[in-house]
């Protein structure tokens, strides 16, 4: 049948199951509207084109399915690049759809232009302009296969809007055809039994797993291996969610902010099992004192992962999922009683603490709050700084999808945007935006969304008055020097809530913490709860900048 | 170290500006780039010659692999490879030099394609340090303009 270009990216966009498209409208995707208009597809209006491209992306963190984004060209499309390198470092599934000027005015300085192929190159897995609407097809089925596999990340489809308008007989092409795309996913058998020897022969392991366990759909299979093992674990911040924390032999998490023990078990250990993980400056302190010791095996389906920081010993490229099933198989149960001792009394020595005797509100408490009145039940987003830090430790994480962070980028203003998408992928959990001050102001206009579509997002702020990561690294390394860090122009939060036409309250006292969130989770709806914490808290422990993980600060040594 | 590396493409829009920003964004200077198509129309062979630390070559070799229009990247550094690089000179004659000018190039094997008044124009194809060694020694009768293409490599055949 003869459509235009709008329909059949249309008709291929419900192909491939999707169901939320988040975006603003303009000019060059006009015909694209017209098509939405009246399709099975939801479309969800944000109100700046970052947001979109965030809500896209929780909602393809929090169903493991691909996110769908859709801005204008030019400035549109500009708008998206934040959320698209985002959701690159991270390796999110998006397809990011941008309308672009006529064919034949492309780089002529059109209105509304931008060459944003060439803006996206170095923060996309792949991209495509379409400039023959016979390509166009393909391009949709290719870029969401591109997407969704392998080490998933952002394609964006640049969609000029002559292409959206001409019309062409629809054909639906069979399968994809990309002879340099081809993801490896079994993992060299032998080299998979090498890692399990040095496993069993290890007298101080430690796994230490990263996103890849989430985005490879393999938390049961890590669990079964460590528990076959008896292997201690420890995860990243993107890796939160795939070990259960309330797990004995979890080490909760490692790194800058990690736990004392998980950096002091990863710095004794003899046997490193990286999974999924690619050994980040935020994990690894000082290089050369990461794990010294210790016979690193690196299982990661993306090959350039190996060894680009750490050299290692036992390389197992493929899909975590296939290598665990095959490697349990090969892993012994080996006793360790004088390791796990020796974690047993790091745990018990350096756990995490915060001094909560006072009246004033802790951060930390507030997080222990939302964790046991949600209790499991509940999919955290965070902004980024002191909220994101404390959220990743105070929480206890036991099920893959329920944490959702910029974690490579470091994007203030990720937060709730993502909890929208999120919320609308998994309506029966409770999703909560863990935020600070400064951070909820990055991406606040969504609460005209929320409000507008009642999505029940709830929204913790934790507000300190300042941009805190940046005020504790001040206080700790520039001799208290509080420069560009105190947000005295602060909104009420509360009444700007109310403005938007979301429910807000103002928790100012300790017995007032639990109450409030009870009554937010209560409520079928959007809420703000501002949370006055004590303005001088700092994240602990900490390890600064370029020093070995073990050296931390914030700890009794 | 020099690295020549050879990456077959698709022959699609935007590869090129991929391959060469993977390389140029970790502040690494292209020596010289060919690019052409391959046997097979729908693929085209680049080569790249590069100097960099080792390590991060190897790093950039596998990040080039990882894009989705590359079908194969080979480091031709340590391997039996055949390299040639084709110049055209134009080297000032007009001292009553040409003889010896042609005596060189000659012994270089390269060809005489243009000959003006006061200059000649030579053509010569070899690996990097035969057209420089050739240069050194034109270099004392004035080289009025030189242009290469950059080199390009085929892995020996099998012995």
């Amino acid at each position: 049948m003869i459509k235009t270009g709008s329909e059949i990216l249309l008709n291929a966009l419900i192909r491939e199951g999707v169901e939320y498209i988040f975006g603003i409208p303009g000019g060059a995707v006009l015909p694209l509207f017209d098509v939405l208009y009246d399709s099975p597809i939801k479309f969800i209006l944000t109100r700046h084109e970052q947001a979109a491209g965030h809500a896209a992306d929780g909602y393809a963190r929090a169903t493991g399915k691909v996110g769908v984004c859709l801005a204008t060209s030019g400035p549109g499309a500009t708008n998206l690049a934040t959320a698209i390198a985002t959701a690159y470092m991270d390796s999110v599934p998006i397809v990011a759809i941008t309308g672009q000027v006529k064919t034949f005015l492309i780089g002529n300085d059109a209105f509304q232009e931008a060459d944003i192929i060439g803006i996206t190159r170095s923060i996309t897995k792949h991209s495509y302009l379409v400039k023959d609407i016979r390509d166009l097809e393909r391009v949709v089925k290719e870029a969401f296969y591109i997407a969704g596999t392998g080490r998933q990340g952002p394609v964006v489809i640049d969609l000029p809007v002559d292409i959206t308008m001409e019309k062409y007989e629809e054909v639906v092409s069979g399968g994809v055809h990309l002879p340099g795309y081809k993801p490896r996913y079994e993992g060299n058998i032998r080299q998979i039994k090498v890692a399990a020897e040095a496993i069993n022969k290890a007298q101080r392991p430690v796994i230490y797993t990263g996103g890849g366990i989430i985005a490879s759909d393999c938390s049961n299979e890590l669990l079964e291996l460590a528990k076959k093992g008896n292997l201690p674990a420890c995860t990243t911040l993107m890796g939160l969610g795939g070990f259960p924390e309330d797990h004995h032999l979890s080490l909760g998490m490692l790194g800058m902010h990690g736990t004392a023990y998980a950096n002091f078990a990863v710095t004794e250990s003899d046997v490193l099992v990286a999974i999924g993980a690619r050994f980040d400056d935020r994990i690894t302190g000082k290089i050369d004192e990461f794990a010294p010791h210790a016979k690193i095996i690196h299982i990661d389906i993306d090959p350039s992962s190996i060894s680009k920081s750490i050299g290692v010993d036992i390389p197992v490229v493929g899909d975590a999922k296939k290598i665990l099933q095959e490697l349990v198989n090969y892993v012994l149960f080996v006793e360790r009683r004088e390791w796990f001792d020796k974690i047993k009394h790091w745990k018990e020595k350096h756990p995490l603490l915060y001094d909560n005797n006072g009246n004033v509100i802790k951060p930390q408490y507030v997080i222990e709050q939302l964790c046991d009145i949600a209790r499991g039940n509940a999919i955290i987003t965070t902004e980024v700084g002191q909220n994101q830090m404390w959220a990743a430790q105070y929480f206890t994480y036991t099920k893959p999808r329920t944490f959702l962070s910029s974690g490579g980028l470091g994007t203030m203003g990720y937060g709730f945007p993502a909890a929208i998408g999120a919320q609308l992928g998994c309506p029966d959990k409770i999703v909560v935006d863990i935020a600070g001050d400064g951070s909820i102001q990055m991406n606040i206009q969504e609460l005209s969304t929320v409000a507008r579509l009642n999505i029940p997002v709830k929204i913790a702020i934790l507000n300190n008055g300042y941009l805190g990561m940046v005020r504790q690294w001040q206080e700790l390394f520039y001799n208290k020097r509080y420069s560009g860090v105190l947000l005295d122009g602060n909104p009420d939060f509360v009444k700007l809530a109310e403005a938007y036409g979301v429910k807000g309250f103002l928790i100012e006292k300790k017995e007032d913490v639990r109450p409030a969130i009870e009554k937010a989770f209560s409520i079928d709806g959007p809420v703000i709860m501002d949370f006055k914490i004590d303005p001088g808290e700092n994240v602990f422990p900490m390890v600064p900048a370029g020093q070995a993980i073990h050296r931390m600060i914030g700890t009794m040594a | 170290m020099r690295h020549v590396i050879s990456v077959l493409v698709e022959n699609k829009v935007g590869i090129l500006a991929r391959i060469t920003g993977l390389i140029s964004g970790r502040g690494f200077n292209i020596d010289s780039l060919a690019v052409g198509e391959t046997e097979n129309p729908a693929f085209s062979r680049i080569t790249i010659v590069v100097r960099g630390d080792d390590a991060i070559i190897e790093q950039v070799r596998k990040q080039i692999g990882k894009v989705i229009d590359v079908v194969k990247v080979i480091d031709f550094t340590n391997k039996e490879f055949i390299e040639r690089d084709l110049m055209l000179l134009k080297v000032h004659t007009s001292s009553g030099k040409r003889g010896e000018v042609i005596e060189i190039v000659d012994v270089f094997r390269g060809k005489i394609v243009d000959v003006g008044q006061k200059d000649i124009t030579i053509e010569i194809a070899g690996t990097e340090d035969k057209l420089e060694a050739m240069v050194r020694l034109l270099r004392p009768y004035g080289i009025k303009e030189l242009i290469r293409t950059g080199s390009i490599a085929i892995g020996r055949g099998t012995k």
